[in-house]
């Protein structure tokens, strides 16, 4: 018989991030950190290894060699043979991948919970112990380049986020794609992930996050068995590496076969640097809410329905990244409307909040979304871990979750009007346009389904 | 915040799901709809799908872009609510709405916190979509405008233009091979919504899943609530069975750096008991992901792609069995030739008997995995519920795959994956 909390509910509700000790942590002598949270809601855990190294630590000349060495991590050390990390992680029952952003470099097992400290045994071995041979380097960096056509290369919209960030910095490394220039794979070697690895693979810039069917303690105690061995090094200096001040408005445009046009708009803006004290990021937050963050917000009612002047419009804005911030506005126009008369429109919604604010039932609005999103969240371990390690890897602690939301919570009308006064100038914008090309002949049959056999 | 002592009984109070596939009830709604209910408290979510018979293998004759249109506007607006207020009252509520369309089935998805004040309402609102959809005329045009451009885009790229030419290939003029153009859209007119409608979205093609936080009874109101108002017909009509194409082979230019190849045919109706030596087979074949076959060839060995995968997709009636993957245009041949040597090779001696222990041992271990949350409860159980399966087939799951041989794997592949239809249809390439 199900137990029933029913009656609990309404008072949890607010209160449904932690303030218990759970999620745990506790850091090895070594500096590894190891982070805890116990939901016992299945018979499974969720296993991940973040590494504080991103495409924003590297250098012209190696771009991508960060996510280059992620793909180089299953290709095995002296004790497990290339390929057999993924065997040990399939025979156990799990599902393994990794995924590298410009900030980190992150590892993840899900599994079921009884398979955890052999994950931890795997990931400990090629923390320290990586082969890294010329001959599977050579058939990588293959693989590496064809992810970067399937991606980057024959995705016209790709193609325009990666311009455009190329021009909205210009000197830091943000301006650089994750998965690197094309020529720089082609000249990479293996010597270069070497130089990679054994930089920044260390404990001391490393954190554990457990999510699942665990106990905290016993979750320490293998931390302490397989990574506490490991030692400790010094990292390569961090330069700052800060980009300086726009002073005009920048516009671009990528040719690319498509059919509908796109216009990206980029604004610098600050982003979380102290947690309490910062309202900014916050109140752009709630702004970026406000214009697109569900189908009732502006840029659906206003640009799609009402005036027809846009297919899709979207606003995105992440506060909690290790450089700067940006706030894009982006949209398709209709059929019929050009990408001027939709930057227009973009650029028009920004004016009306400048001059008129933003109503509060629509900051309520916003604000009911984020509540109930706190809930569904407790739905996917896997989501609770990722949302632990991006902010760790930012250098915000876990335990400033439940705060960030306060903030969020206690952000007003005013100050989302007052963001849009002090950031939204052309000084601050780079404007990026896809122009489509008709495809070279309309895809036509080179032959028709000829019989085989 | 303040710790509150209310909140550490509530943690305490977490009811930990049972280690076995959670318990499946079933019952038929007065309305005729079947409604399938996994109680779980565990957190204060409630999720709710209905599914209808209503796919785009329904569409009327010469009205391809139907089902979809249909459930785009489905939802805004209802009696007494335009879009905005339907929009702004989910997200008042915190509510999320999702759905949508493919061959055999529209889904219409509701999740929505436990609690009364925001349960109640979301429910109504889902009740009223469902059951009193207005088709605005001028929301309907705008639709189909945006549903036009979204065709006219995805056929510049290749991996549309090579899916449309692969299930063309495989159907010919069965329902499954027929494509929403963006002159079949544009023809579309609102009387074809309110018929499509009126035709497919009754309770007699409706199955209805509700996992989450609440008790049986409750269910059982919501089910009648959400499925009374219903249209009433006859049941769905079957989808005829699909003829098997000759092998074939088609290259259509695109100007892409890679090509994007495809190789398949149709295998796999859902019910079929091959399904389980398929699954243990195709594991080692190109569904095992990092430890397949495919990958390992085609992807560690020589670098020809990214990504490259094989799978079954089973529907009502025989859905595919599909290769993909894409290269660097050069490669194109190169790579066919590794893929069409693999899979010879492994429809004449199947996998090794360590390949079919590796892959039974990852899919009857990662079981659980496949049950961890309510959202994927919700995906496996509607599945069960649209498609007549057994309600104990989770429970069964990981016995049947135990009990597969190699022989039922050889067996099973020769039944279903026959070379002699096996169609092949590469975009881009040289």
């Amino acid at each position: 018989m199900p137990i029933s909390h029913a009656r609990l509910i309404p008072l949890c509700l607010v209160l449904a991030a932690p303030v218990l000790a759970n999620p745990y942590e506790h850091q090895l002598p070594n500096g590894l950190r190891v982070i805890v949270k116990e939901d016992r809601r299945a018979p499974t855990a969720v296993h991940m290894v973040w590494y504080r190294a991103g495409s924003m630590d590297e250098h012209n000349g190696t771009t991508g060699v960060a996510h280059v060495l992620e793909h180089m991590m299953f290709k095995g050390t002296p004790s497990v043979g290339a390929g057999e990390f993924n065997r040990r992680v399939a025979a156990a029952g799990g599902r393994d991948n990794a995924f590298t952003s410009r900030d980190y470099t992150a590892y993840f097992q899900q599994v079921p919970k009884q398979k955890l400290p052999e994950m931890m045994q795997l990931e400990a071995d090629r923390m320290r112990h990586l082969t890294l041979a010329d001959d599977e380097f050579a058939q990588e960096i293959k693989v590496v380049m064809e992810e970067r056509r399937l991606r980057t290369d024959d995705q016209p919209q790709s193609l325009l986020s990666e311009q455009l960030l190329a021009t909205t910095f210009q000197a830091h490394p943000y301006r650089v794609p994750i998965i690197g220039w094309m020529n720089d794979l082609e000249n990479m070697t293996a010597a270069d992930a070497r130089v990679w690895y054994d930089s920044w693979y260390v404990p001391n810039n490393a954190y554990l996050v457990v999510v699942g069917d665990v106990e905290h303690r016993a979750v320490f105690a293998l931390a302490e068995k397989y990574y506490g061995v490991l030692a400790a090094r010094p990292l390569p200096a961090r330069k700052p590496q800060q980009e300086p001040v726009q002073a005009g408005l920048r516009r671009l445009a990528v040719k690319a076969p498509a059919e509908l046009p796109i216009v990206m708009m980029a604004y610098k803006v600050p982003v979380v640097r102290n947690v309490a004290d910062d309202v900014d990021p916050y109140a752009l937050q709630m702004l970026a809410a406000v214009l697109a963050g569900h189908e009732a917000a502006r840029f659906s009612t206003n640009l799609v329905r009402k005036q027809r002047l846009a297919d899709e419009a979207a606003a995105s804005y992440s506060p909690t990244v290790r450089g700067p911030g940006v706030f894009y506005l982006y949209g398709t126009p209709s059929e019929g409307k050009t990408r001027a008369e939709l930057e227009a429109g973009l650029r028009a919604e920004l004016a009306e909040i400048r001059q008129n604010g933003v109503a509060v039932e629509e900051l309520e609005r916003a604000k009911a979304q984020l509540i109930a999103g706190q809930i569904y969240k407790l739905d996917s371990m896997f989501s609770q871990a990722l949302e632990i390690g991006q902010l760790e890897a930012v250098g915000i602690p876990h335990t400033q979750q439940q705060r960030i939301i306060d903030k969020l919570q206690a952000v007003t009308a005013e100050q989302v009007q007052a963001v849009v006064t002090k950031y939204f100038h052309d000084e601050q914008l780079t404007v990026a346009e896809l122009d489509p090309q008709p495809l070279p002949s309309a895809p036509r049959a080179r032959s028709s389904l000829a019989p085989r056999h | 915040m303040k710790p509150s002592p209310l909140l550490a009984l509530f943690l305490l109070l977490v009811v930990q799901l049972a280690q076995a596939a959670p318990r499946i009830e079933s019952w038929q709604a007065p309305s005729g709809a079947r409604v399938f209910f996994v109680e779980n408290h565990a957190l204060p979510i409630i999720d709710v799908q209905a599914d209808f018979a209503a796919g785009t293998a329904h569409e009327a004759a010469g009205k391809a872009g139907s089902a979809q249109l249909t459930r785009a506007v489905l939802d805004l607006g209802v009696a007494g609510m335009d879009e905005t207020q339907i929009a702004n009252r989910i997200a008042d509520l915190g509510a999320k709405l999702s759905g949508g369309v493919d061959m055999d089935r529209a889904s219409v998805s509701l999740r929505t916190l436990a609690m009364p004040d925001k349960r109640e309402p979301a429910l109504d609102l889902l009740r009223a979509i469902l059951s009193t959809p207005q088709f605005p005329g001028e929301v309907f045009e705008r639709e189909k405008a945006r549903s036009v451009a979204a065709i006219k885009e995805a056929l510049t790229r290749p991996d549309t233009i090579a899916s449309r030419a692969f299930w063309t290939a495989m159907y010919a003029t069965h329902p499954y091979g027929s494509h929403a153009t963006p002159e079949s859209v544009g023809a579309l007119v609102r009387s074809d919504a309110l018929a499509f409608y009126h035709a497919n979205y009754t309770a007699q093609r409706c199955t209805l899943t509700i996992i989450g936080d609440l008790t049986r009874a409750q269910a059982e109101q919501v089910a009648e609530r959400l499925t009374s108002d219903l249209p009433v017909g006859p049941p769905a009509a079957s989808i005829p069975v699909p003829q098997l194409p000759a092998a074939g082979e088609q290259r259509l230019a695109h100007p892409a750096a890679q090509a994007h190849i495809l190789l398949g045919l149709p295998a796999l109706k859902r019910g079929d008991p091959d399904f389980f030596p398929l699954a243990v087979g195709n594991y080692t074949l190109g569904g095992g992901g990092f430890v397949s076959r495919l990958m390992k060839e085609v992807r560690d060995k020589r670098g020809l792609a990214y990504s490259v995968s094989s799978y079954f997709q089973p529907l009502a009636q025989l859905g595919p069995f599909q290769i993909g993957m894409q290269t660097k245009k050069t490669q194109t041949d190169q790579a066919l030739m590794v893929t069409r040597e693999l899979l010879a090779t492994f429809l004449a001696q199947g996998p090794s008997a360590s390949e079919v222990q590796a892959a039974k041992q990852n899919l009857i271990g990662s079981f659980p995995l496949r049950l961890d949350s309510n959202r994927k409860l919700l995906d496996n159980v509607a599945m069960i519920g649209f498609y007549g399966l057994p309600l104990d087939y989770l429970d069964n799951y990981p016995e049947r795959i135990e009990q597969v041989t190699l022989d039922d794997i050889k067996a099973a592949f020769a039944r279903h994956v026959r070379l002699e239809h096996l169609v092949t249809v590469v975009v881009g390439g040289e």
